[in-house]
Parts: structure tokens; sequence; C-alpha cells
């Protein structure tokens, strides 16, 4: 095959991304454009096994087998609860290959052009960042034990200052002698260190930020594979998952009141201002599984707001059932969903989805609060810092103008939580002592289940 | 030349000429596929956004291109082996990724 018709065939695998991408922006054609996604991918990978570089099979045989066979695996044993750190993995992964082949290039090639060389150190520089990053985004999502040991630096902002001083000034020497490959890999090596770092100061609630911030990046080191390789579907493909991710770093940035820099290097927490846990819960109503059945019986509209903590109980499908039940006594079920509730972008509307809840009940954050004055009863699940009204109304809050989900102006708030702990802005939540709410202190699923059976026998 | 000093040896190193014509054609395509991207993808509804990642993560897996090529090298040399390495990352990248957002999307289908 020449080269034209190989570049022709390119061009079609690019398009069918963009028509992928399409087909994404609707649920109903969603699975249509991941399947158009798929086939570009495998037009490309077809087209390149005729290119006239490549001389033996048995090494490509192998790596697309045990690749396939990972992937595959992995792909069908992981579950919806998973999902996050599967993504992470993923993420890695792509990071990984790019500068691995930009690497091999580079050690191929005798005389690079100069920007060739700059694509390669940016290839080696993002890629890294990319693979290290999402592999601690992995072990924080899964919540590996080996985490708990790796605790930031002290004075960890100066050092990931200077050692990202370190890395572009290492690039730039690469740049000026490109025959000495070594340089590259030590690129590589600060370059992992730095994407080490940068992850591992940010959790819990940011994570979504860093998932979609590293999202972007395996895109952007896709697209400088790109350019070293002179490769258009590379570059194409890559700038539209870099567009992507940094759509969804806005969109998560957005939903925090929080610029990507005070996500990345800033602190969250309590700041002198804030009054303590005892002043602010000084009013706090318990109530039990059967109170709230008993709110239900009498409710006409409820709307369900879920948060990291029903992911953690696994209570989605106690949900579902519970909707189900409410909505055979003719009762109006909406789930009103936050964007950056969970840990990274969409994640509560694909836990809710995997318990086939349909999506159209789920609403986004403006259409939940112009709804919630014409809400019976408000259920809380698991959430805690995005229905915090302290951020309406407390400007000296830490969390001060962050958009929430208004579940204090619902005529009863039932707040399901374990306890009065405070989430991840390590900030007391005044809505838990509000007049109109009401606390069920137990597991999430258990109570859900709870409140299910007193509704049933109700 | 200011920058002197950072050249280790001068000797062999007259860099190949940057082909600028290549390079700008690039650059273009570069520059609109980002604007695309970014036209497309903010219509995407938040309620897409994970299956989005995974989906566009699966996409990013087009190294596997470059791997191709690289593992697919005559003589056996650190290039081939590299590429080798590069190859089953990015097909793990590109066969789970889109898996995995198949799986994802499949729940979101409209149950009539």
């Amino acid at each position: 095959m020449t080269a034209a018709w190989i570049n022709l065939a390119y061009l079609l695998s690019a398009a069918l991304f963009i028509l992928g991408l399409i087909g994404m922006t609707r649920p109903r054609t969603a699975v249509r454009g991941n399947l158009m996604g798929s086939i570009g991918m495998l037009i490309a990978i077809v087209v390149t096994l005729f290119e006239q570089r490549v001389l033996s099979y048995g090494m490509i045989a192998a790596g697309l087998a045990v690749g396939a066979g990972i992937g595959g695996w992995l792909a069908v044993r992981v579950k919806v609860e998973q999902m996050p750190e599967m993504v992470a993995l993923f993420n890695g992964f792509g990071g990984a290959a790019s500068f691995l082949v930009a690497g091999a290039e580079f050690s191929a090639s005798a005389f690079p052009t100069l920007d060739q060389s700059i694509a390669t150190s940016l290839s080696g520089l993002i890629g890294a960042v990319t693979l290290s990053g999402s592999l601690v985004a992995f072990g924080k999502l899964a919540g590996l034990n080996v985490m708990n040991s790796l605790k930031p630096l002290p004075m960890q902002n100066a050092v990931n200052g200077l050692v990202a001083v370190g890395v572009v000034a290492l690039a730039v020497f690469m740049v000026l002698n490109p025959q000495h490959v070594a340089l590259y890999w030590l690129i590589v090596l600060v370059a992992l260190a730095l994407g080490y770092f940068l992850t591992i100061s940010i959790g819990g609630a940011d994570m979504p930020v860093v998932i979609a911030l590293l999202n972007s990046y395996s895109g952007l080191a896709a697209a400088a594979t790109g350019f070293v390789l002179q490769n258009n579907v590379l570059i194409i493909a890559g700038s539209l998952v870099g567009a992507s991710g940094l759509i969804l770093t806005k969109v998560m940035c957005d939903a925090m009141n929080r610029s990507l820099p005070a996500v990345l290097f800033g602190t969250l927490g309590p700041t002198g201002d804030t009054k303590s846990a005892d002043e602010v819960y000084t009013t706090v109503k318990a109530t039990s599984a059967e109170e709230v059945a008993m709110l239900l019986d009498v409710a006409r509209r409820v709307m369900i707001v879920p948060g990291y903590g029903m992911a953690v109980a696994q209570a989605q499908h106690a949900v579902r059932d519970l909707m189900h039940a409410l909505m055979d006594q003719g009762i109006d079920v909406q789930f009103g969903i936050h964007p950056v509730a969970g840990r990274m972008p969409g994640h509560m509307n694909v836990l809710l989805a995997e318990a086939d809840i349909p999506y159209d009940l789920l609403k986004e954050m403006d259409e939940t609060n112009s709804a919630m004055e014409q809400t019976d009863v408000c259920l809380v699940i698991g959430a805690n810092d995005t229905v915090n009204p302290d951020a309406r109304t407390n400007p000296k809050s830490p969390i001060a103008g962050m958009p929430i989900i208004n579940v204090d102006k619902a005529k009863t708030c039932v707040v399901i939580k374990r306890s009065l702990s405070p989430g991840f802005a390590g900030i007391p939540n005044p809505l838990f002592a509000a007049e109109n709410t009401l606390m069920l202190f137990a597991d999430g699923k258990e109570a859900v289940l709870d409140i299910l059976t007193a509704v049933k026998e109700g | 030349m200011p920058v002197d000093f950072l050249i280790l040896s001068q000797s062999e190193t007259a860099a190949a000429a940057v082909d600028v014509e290549t390079l700008l054609a690039s650059i273009t395509i570069f520059v609109l596929a980002i604007f695309v991207g970014w036209q497309i993808i903010t219509k995407i509804p938040p309620t897409l956004h994970t299956p989005l990642m995974s989906g566009s993560n699966a996409i990013s897996g087009i190294t596997v291109v470059g791997a191709l090529i690289a593992a697919g090298a005559g003589a056996f040399t650190f290039a081939k082996f590299l590429g080798f390495l590069a190859l089953v990352l990015a097909m793990t990248n590109v066969v789970g990724g889109f898996f995995v957002t198949h799986r994802m999307l499949a729940k979101f289908r409209r149950r009539d």
C-alpha cells in the first residue's frame, strides 16, 4: 500500500473519531458514537500494518494480543464502582505508550530535526507526567493501602516548582544536543517524579479535576508524538482528547468555584473565621427510617441528591428500589446531580444508570435548584460540601461562592449520613442543624433499605 | 551564539533542516482539531462525562500507530523493544477504553 493510501485511511480514521464524539453528544446515539471511534481505531491499526517500515510481524502479533487481552480482561472484570480508578489506569497507559514511542523514534533516528527534537521532549515530559500522575490517582481512587504511607513533602509546592524548572531546563538542553539519547530518558525520569509530586497532595473532592486534567495530558502527549512521527492522525486524535480533557477540567473547576492553580497548589480547609462544629450543630434533629417513610407517604415531589457517600455505600441499587416504590405510589421522583459529586466527572450518573435508573430523571444542578422550592422531601445521600448552604450565604466560608444544590430550600430535607463528620472541605455544614432538616444517621445502603421496608409496610 | 556552552559536541550534529512546510501543515491541523474538539465537546451533556473521558481516553491510544511502526522494525534494537512495550500499553488502553465505555453507554440507552 502506498503512503498516499495509508494517509487517506488515516483521514478516514480521524473523521470517524470526530463523528464518534458527535455521537456522544446525546445518550441515544452515544453507543453508536463509541462504536464509530473504535472502528476508526481498527482502520488505523490495520493500515499501519501495511506501512513499508513495518518489516517483521512477530513482535506486533504478540504485542497486539497481550495488550488486547489485558485491556479486554480488565474491562470485563471491572465493577462500575471501580470505574474511576480504571479510567485513571488506562489513562496512564496511554501516556506511557506515547513517551515510549517518542523515545523509540528518538533513539532510532540519527539526525532528528529541531521540531522533532522539541516534540520528542514534550512527548517525554507530558507522557511521563501522565503516567505517574495517573498511577497516583489510581492508587488513591482504589484506596490502596500503600497510598497512606506516601505523604506530600514539606514545602511540596517549592519542590514542585524546582522539579518543573529542572525538567524544562533538561528539555531545552536535550533539544540543543539531540545526539544524546540518554538526556531523553533523564527527562522522562524527572517528569515521572513531577507527575508523582503534583498528584500526591491532591485528594478527595479535587480528584475529578485531576482526572480530567490527566485525560487532557494523555491526548496532548499523543499529539506531541504525532509531531515526532509527522503523523496527522495522531495529531488530530491527540488534540481532540486534549481539548476534551481541558473542557472537563474547566467544568469541574467552575463547579467548585476554584481556579486550576488553586486546586493544584492550594489547600482547602477551615479558616480562622470558620465556626466550630459545636457552635453549628446545636439543634441537630435525628430521625428514623419510619419517620422518613411517613414523610414520603404524604409527599408529592421527592428529590434525591447523591454524593460520594452513596458510591462508597454502593447504595445505588437500593436507591432504585426506593424510587420504584415511591413512583408506584404516584410520587414524582427526580435526582439532583452536582457536577463534582463523586470522584470523576459524571460519576453519579454512571452509578445511577448502572442501577437502571432512567437518565432523564437525572437533573443538572440548575434544573434541580429551580425545582427545589416545589420539592416536599429532599433525600441527601452521602453528600456534604456540595449541599452546604454556607457556600451561598457566608462570604467568609472557605467554599464561599461554590455553586451548590439548594437542598435547604426543600420543605423537608432528610440527610442520610453516618455521622456529623465534615466533608472534604473540613468545615461544618449548617444544613445539618437547619430547622427543616432531619438527620438519619446510618450507612447509606442500610438506611435506604430501611426506608424502603417502612414505605412498603406503611 | 550565547547558547554555545550548552552544546555538548558540535562535530557530528548539524541537525537536519526543519521542513517548514510540513511543520506548518501539522500545526494547522493541530489547531483546527482543537477547535473542532472544543465545539463538539462543549455540547456533551454532564450525564455522559464519564463515558466521554473513558472513550476519549481510548482515542488517545492512537499512539498504537507509532508503536506498531517501532515494534515492526526489522532488526531487534532498543527501539523495537520500546515499541513492543508501547504496543502492549497502547492496546490495553484502546481495547479496555472502548470496552468499558461501551459497557457504561449501554446503560444509558433509553428503555422504551
